[in-house]
């Protein structure tokens, strides 16, 4: 297809959709229901573009020139090459893999899943989870309006099910690995995930995107995390696709009363990727802690998209998000925050703060606070500068190198993100990764 | 006498345009303590920080001679791998990195560049445990980030810490002593004497004569107008702490007319 030629609007979510009803062949009736309403969703809303408010800084046009087919089953070689760097340790034993959104038996494995947990896939269970999925399954994301939510639904190969029984604390955790292949045609991936921690559960969860090959891959995920009252989460997710994907991920998390989520997002990845956050504060007393780290470089571009909606008192929520931008590079924060009228005696914090390491590196970085209670504390602040140029004096007066008072800079300004991710063998790797980067990147400068 | 550690001939020196050194001489030997006194904007800091190779500065005239070899031709880096240390009137902030990640990176850079051994964490950790008691800090100091947080105490005592770590050859104090009450004084000064040899040399950069009570120096200079106006020994300090600078003024204006 050639760039001048008309482009009809929807061409490009017709040509998906309509697959709908292959995918859904075996599906129970319930879930062949959703997807239906959810395909005539999608038929309904139009494709986002820079005249939409949420999407005025992220331009989708280059995905939407491309042709993607829904991925089919691919078996992968286990293990492949590689496939080893990308267990932990801490989780070996309690990982579930998917290629392209189809479950991976061959490279999952649950053996060291506790009593009380259940660490599943929709398709691979039969009857035995569906009334939780049904009960939960698209009733957290926006179908109705989102349409990349609402696409994802209508085509979702098969889900990702953790459920965390009431009083259960897993101290393992859990690993969800999210792989795509690129092919010779250019395909789509729609990753699902369920997450319900039950009362006064806890539970630390990796959710991890990774890229294979090199090629156009088009990663549309959508996760749905439920905190039942008293319940602790913690959250790590990790977006590490190849320099030619697209990677649209929407996240729902729901709090009920007292219920704890931290959750850690890391973008290292992807041509273009937007994540969607949007964390509810049902109940009294809930806290969440949302913290973002994009290191991105060349040509890519990464949007963080976080709503926090207090929609009851008493809670806290804090938030710091940190983009790294290199080379013509191109971060995007919308950060809102909302405090509804009865949601009294709310304490909200947010940090923006970006760090611009070439001339031609953009960012925009958006505060949206909406406060309709009256007793509340909200505060945020938003930077966006360069490196310090005092304190590269002062490591060069220490004998560092330029180079090595840069990198040493730069991984410090990421390092109180990554400092924070509950999981030492995630850590220590983000830590070279981070490294690595920051370092080729001052090579290539 | 010890060997020239530091040749400074006729330095003239801007800052964004402004001529702020105007023929300074300076020589320094091993073994040896300079102070460099005067008044505020006489160029003291200037000084400093281009010895040090602060790329604010430029030299327009002059040179300066380290071991005999061009300084000005060397990187802040180079000079410090040299043997030049300069502690921060004040000193940086470095949020994320932890003091003693940044101490170890900056005395395996200077050890592998003198040929001398590099040291792990475990091993870094047992030569720093030693140095800290030099300066008589905790060694929770070692986890906090560099300076963040520290009081203005803390900070210059971490100087000194550094300067213990990295025993370098020659050594500019900026205005050290400058907000020091005198616990802090003492010992920032007691650790300046221990590391003092018959090899070092230390330029002490000072608005005040009181640290001058605990490091004795055989020469106090005092700067006026972007150069050495006057040269004495340590009692030319005492004198200046009597009678403020306006005199030296007045018997340099009286020379000129002689």
């Amino acid at each position: 297809m050639s760039a001048v030629q008309q482009i009809n609007r929807d061409d490009f979510l017709d040509g998906l959709v309509r697959c709908w009803p292959d995918v859904a062949a075996q599906d129970a009736a319930w879930l062949k229901a959703l997807r239906a309403r959810a395909a005539g969703r999608v038929a309904a809303l139009h494709f986002p573009d820079r005249r939409d408010e949420e999407w005025r800084f992220t331009d989708l046009s280059a995905l939407r020139e491309l042709n993607f087919e829904p991925a089919p089953l691919q078996k992968l070689q286990a293990p492949f090459a590689d496939f080893e760097r990308l267990i932990f340790p801490e989780a070996a034993a309690t990982r579930l893999v998917f290629v392209n959104g189809h479950y991976a038996p061959e490279l999952s494995d649950t053996h060291d899943v506790p009593p009380g947990v259940t660490l599943a896939h929709l398709k691979g269970q039969g009857a035995t989870h569906d009334l939780a999925a049904s009960t939960h399954l698209a009733q957290h994301a926006d179908v109705n309006h989102e349409v990349f939510s609402a696409l994802n639904t209508s085509l979702f190969p098969d889900a990702a099910l953790l459920f965390i029984a009431q009083d259960v604390v897993c101290e393992r955790p859990l690993h969800l690995l999210f792989i795509s292949t690129a092919q010779q045609t250019p395909l789509l991936s729609s990753p699902r995930c369920l997450i319900i921690s039950g009362r006064n559960s806890a539970c630390t969860l990796i959710e991890e995107y990774v890229g294979l090959g090199e090629g156009v891959t088009f990663t549309n995920a959508v996760s749905e995390i439920v905190v039942e009252e008293g319940a602790h989460m913690q959250h790590v997710r990790v977006q590490d696709e190849g320099r030619e994907a697209f990677h649209i991920a929407n996240n729902t998390v729901t709090l009920a009363r007292d219920a704890h989520y931290q959750s850690i997002n890391v973008t290292l990845g992807a041509r273009l990727s937007r994540y969607t956050l949007g964390v509810v504060h049902h109940g009294p007393g809930t806290e969440c802690s949302v913290d973002g780290l994009a290191l991105i470089s060349g040509r890519q571009l990464a949007d963080t998209h976080s709503v926090i909606d207090h929609a009851a008192s008493h809670g806290k929520s804090t938030q710091l998000n940190k983009c790294i931008v290199d080379e013509s590079a191109h971060a995007v924060f919308n950060g809102k925050i909302v405090v509804r009228r009865d949601a009294q005696l709310n304490d909200a914090r947010q940090q923006s703060r970006n760090l611009l390491l070439s001339a031609r590196a953009r960012v925009n970085a958006k505060p949206e606070l909406l406060i309709l209670a009256d007793d509340v504390k909200c505060a945020h602040g938003a930077t966006v500068g360069q490196l310090d140029e005092e304190q590269i004096f002062y490591l060069k007066c220490r004998g560092l190198s330029e180079t090595a008072a840069r990198n040493l800079l730069t991984y410090a300004f990421a390092a109180e993100v990554v400092e924070k991710i509950p999981l030492v063998s995630l850590k220590t790797r983000l830590r070279a990764v981070i490294l690595e980067r920051v370092h080729a990147s001052t090579e290539t400068a | 006498m010890g060997k020239i550690l530091l040749e400074v001939r006729n330095l003239h020196a801007t800052v964004a345009g402004v001529e702020i050194l105007k023929g300074f001489d300076l020589t320094v030997r091993a073994g040896e303590v300079h102070a460099i006194m005067g008044p505020n904007g006489s160029g003291k800091s200037t000084f400093s920080k281009l010895l040090a190779g602060h790329p604010a500065y430029t030299v327009t005239g002059g040179e300066v001679l380290y071991q005999g070899e061009n300084l000005l031709a060397l990187s802040a880096e180079e000079r410090s791998r040299a043997g030049v240390f300069l502690a921060f009137q004040y000193p940086v902030e470095i949020p994320g990195v932890s003091n003693a990640s940044f101490l170890r990176l900056a005395y395996n850079t200077v050890q592998k560049q003198r040929g001398g051994e590099e040291l792990d964490p475990l091993e870094f950790d047992d030569l720093v445990r030693e140095k800290l008691k030099l300066v008589e800090m905790e060694a929770s100091f070692l986890e906090r980030s560099v300076n963040e947080g520290f009081s203005g105490g803390e900070k210059k005592r971490n100087e000194i810490l550094q300067m213990a770590l990295l025993e370098p050859t020659l050594a500019v104090l900026d205005e050290t002593d400058s907000g020091l009450d005198i616990d802090a004084l003492r010992i920032v000064a007691g650790g300046v004497n221990k590391l003092l040899n018959p090899g070092n040399a230390v330029i002490l950069v000072t608005h005040y004569q009181r640290l001058l009570n605990y490091i004795t120096p055989q020469f106090v200079h005092v700067m006026e107008d972007g150069r050495i106006v006057k040269t004495g020994g340590k009692e030319l300090a005492l004198e200046l702490e009597e009678r403020g600078y306006d005199w030296v003024r007045e018997e340099q204006a009286a020379r000129q007319l002689a």
